[in-house]
């Protein structure tokens, strides 16, 4: 019996390994990155089985999965929640295609938005989907779920979605792991037009979709993954689903729990398990990690029936991340602090690291911008995004990965002129080139900053795809290349860069500017790696 | 047995290795242990925090509950006050008295580390003093755990194999260091407890 001390995406990735997997492909964002890195130092990883080379967004990621699992390998898709509104159009397609190799895509969600934008919950894009969702509790059951999870894709030819949020993204804990399985070999659709998505053909395979419903909900009563737990009061069910079934036994110090209880980790949901559980009681409290999905089932539009509390009657807030003291308070236990917090205590909130060039770039976009009102600069998705709190206060919008360019062309369409852009390397490969294209094509004035650090750095240093062809995108787009200008953003080169901004601010027409320097934090751990090496 | 801790700090003061020494050390001793941790956005400067869990028998939730702590071990005085109402009526809070001051409104630190003496079981030592004297200024957080090991219910031996694992491919100075920081920081903490 080997045992790994792994974080619960360590875990995802293990497991993966031991399934089997020919490809893992994502787009690095927390709390999701870490499954990518674990299969690229893996052995697997080192020596070339599994493929594992970043894509450049979760969209192209997702496409490459499916064609590995069309070949008849098993594929495996990682990103975190935002991710896969990238990848839903071939998440959602892949669903009326079906899988051939096994498929699984692990979305993270990051409840109270730890690191992100919102806080979506990715179970209602599998609901959507209608593919099989697993929501494991734990690192060990995130590791069985893709043994058992790749099995189901293969005997349902369906993408399954594994679920899980931060937490158990980034909790370690000791796992079971088991014999690693040989890989698939390649096997293309016995169906030659599966793929082919023709109105026609689309239609048969959604049928196929709609057909195997029941079965997948069978499995689901049975996986094991879902339990029904006896309980002698029955004035309370309880429906507790993911991480929050840990919750539950923590406020019960692993004692017995007095309460008949479902554990939800597998979908869809086991209508049978819920018919009993509402049967027995008069009131079921759900306590769900995300968005109230359960509940919302449960209750239905009327909420007529059986009483149902949870995150809709304010037992829970509506919003944030679970945790033991919230489910103690929505069952009325004991759960007190002793020590009241101090009013010494400031929030620290993150901040460029000394040295980054990113500052410098928004010391001088501060001045180069400061004789126009504020309000101009359209930002995007990255370190530089910090650039929106004191001392720089910079930027003035962040929505979603390369939205800078495109919300910058608006404003200037609106006639607010100048409009500028500021976006990161990585983050212009991932989604924005298309948008500077739309940009070139309306001749729209525009001035986009593509701070070019080499390197995908907010969620820790990964490869950035265009390393060194920024310049050659912007071209190969149809920016006019005496509108490109590259310039070193270094506290001794500020008032030149502020004049090159300034003139290209001025030009009627789409300009690009290229901070290039490289990440403190990248260059400090190469140099570390060179001192070592000698 | 079972000790639950709190470690915090501010990104990049090496919160991460101290759990991890206490991780290999649990894990040889042959203890259930779950370790939550802060990765992201908040690693760049910004409170960083990790719920430690170790027990002899399995543990439920990633998290520790409020008011059910043990420890406290902080690398940074105003991040240790943070985490108090974190912990039980016996636990302790380890901390360094050197502040972090990446914000404009950071507090008096005297008010600071009044406000942490008020506590009856608190342990606190200038971890970047020591390491510096040693030497070796980045083992801080080392020295902090050296405070703090004589509460893990842990063998020392053991935190000793943790940090030559951790430690090892960076080489033996620095495996050396972080011992002779762990070893000064539990010289120091029982000389005044």
């Amino acid at each position: 019996m080997k045992k790994l001390l792994l974080l619960g995406d360590e875990a995802i990735a293990q497991g993966a390994i031991d399934s089997g997997i020919s490809g893992i492909y994502a787009y690095p964002g927390t709390p999701s990155t870490e499954i990518m890195e674990y299969v690229q130092h893996s052995k697997a990883g080192r020596e070339g089985q599994v493929h594992c080379k970043w894509s450049a967004n979760e969209k192209t990621a997702m496409e490459t999965a499916l064609g590995m699992s069309y070949a008849g390998k098993r594929a495996l898709v990682c990103m975190k929640h935002v991710g896969l509104n990238v990848a839903a159009d071939p998440f959602m397609c892949s669903a009326i295609t079906g899988a051939n190799g096994g498929l699984i895509i692990a979305s993270a969600d990051d409840p109270s938005m730890h690191s992100s934008q919102n806080e979506q919950d990715s179970r209602f894009y599998g609901k959507f989907a209608m593919v099989p969702i697993l929501e494991p509790s734990d690192q060990q059951e995130a590791y069985d779920m893709m043994h058992y999870g790749y099995d189901l894709s293969e005997k349902y030819h369906v993408p399954v979605l594994l679920r899980i949020t931060t937490r158990l993204a980034h909790s370690r804990s000791a796992v079971i792991v088991k014999e690693p399985k040989a890989q698939n070999s390649i096997n293309t659709p016995q169906d030659s037009i599966q793929y082919v998505l023709l109105p026609s053909n689309a239609r048969k395979r959604y049928k196929t979709l709609l057909g195997i419903q029941s079965a997948l909900e069978k499995e689901s009563e049975n996986s094991g993954f879902n339990k029904y737990i006896e309980g002698k009061d029955k004035s309370l069910g309880i429906i507790v689903s993911g991480i929050a079934y840990n919750y539950l036994l923590e406020n019960y110090d692993g004692g017995e729990i007095p309460f008949p209880f479902i554990k939800i980790s597998h979908y869809p949901l086991p209508k049978n398990m819920f018919e009993r559980l509402c049967d027995e009681c008069n009131e079921i409290m759900v306590i769900e990690e995300g968005y109230p999905l359960i509940e919302e089932s449960l209750s239905g539009l009327l909420g007529r029936g059986v009483k149902v509390r949870g995150r809709f009657d304010g037992s829970i807030p509506r919003d944030g991340e679970l945790n033991p003291n919230i489910v103690a308070q929505a069952l009325g236990l004991e759960n007190k602090a002793i020590n009241p917090i101090s009013d010494y205590v400031v929030s620290r909130p993150p901040s460029l690291c000394n040295g980054c060039p990113h500052a410098d770039t928004f010391m001088a976009i501060n001045e180069a911008m400061s004789v126009y009102s504020k309000g101009r600069v359209l930002s995007d998705i990255g370190c530089y995004t910090l650039g929106a709190l004191p001392p720089y206060q910079s930027i003035n919008s962040c929505v979603d990965m390369g939205a800078s360019i495109t919300m910058a062309k608006g404003a200037a369409d609106a006639g607010l002129l100048p409009s500028i852009s500021v976006i990161g390397d990585s983050t212009f490969t991932h989604s924005g080139i298309t948008g500077l294209l739309d940009a070139v094509n309306d001749k729209s004035p525009i001035t986009v900053f593509i701070l070019d650090n080499y390197t995908t750095a907010m969620t820790g240093g990964q490869f950035s795809p265009a390393n060194g062809r920024i310049e050659d995108i912007c071209k190969g787009v149809g920016v006019e290349e005496e509108h490109i200008r590259i310039i070193e953003p270094l506290k001794k080169n500020h008032s030149e860069n502020v004049r090159i901004m300034k003139e290209e601010i001025a030009y009627q027409g789409v300009s690009v500017i290229i901070p290039r320097r490289e990440c403190v934090v990248t260059l400090t751990q190469k140099s570390k790696e060179k001192k070592k090496a000698k | 047995m079972k000790k639950d801790i709190i470690i915090a700090g501010v990104g990049g003061q090496g919160i991460v290795s101290i759990a991890a020494v206490i991780g290999y050390a649990s894990v040889e001793a042959g203890l259930f242990l779950k370790q939550s941790e802060v990765h992201g956005m908040s690693q760049r400067g910004g409170e960083v925090y990790s719920h430690f869990r170790l027990s002899d028998k399995e543990i439920a939730s990633d998290l520790i509950p409020q008011g059910k702590a043990d420890l406290i071990i902080s690398i940074e005085p105003m991040e240790a006050l943070r985490y108090l109402p974190m912990l039980n009526s016996e636990g302790w809070v380890i901390t360094n008295t050197t502040p972090f001051i990446n914000i404009p409104n950071y507090p008096d630190i005297e008010k600071v580390l009044a406000e942490i003496k008020k506590y009856p079981n608190n342990i606190t030592i200038d971890a970047d003093k020591i390491a510096k004297n040693l030497k070796s200024p980045k083992s801080a957080n080392i020295v902090l755990l050296g405070a703090a090991s004589q509460f893990l219910a842990l063998d020392y031996e053991k935190l000793e194999n943790a940090i030559k694992l951790l430690f090892g491919r960076k080489g033996e100075d620095v495996v050396n260091a972080n011992l002779n920081a762990l070893k000064a920081g539990r010289e120091f903490a029982s000389k005044i407890n």
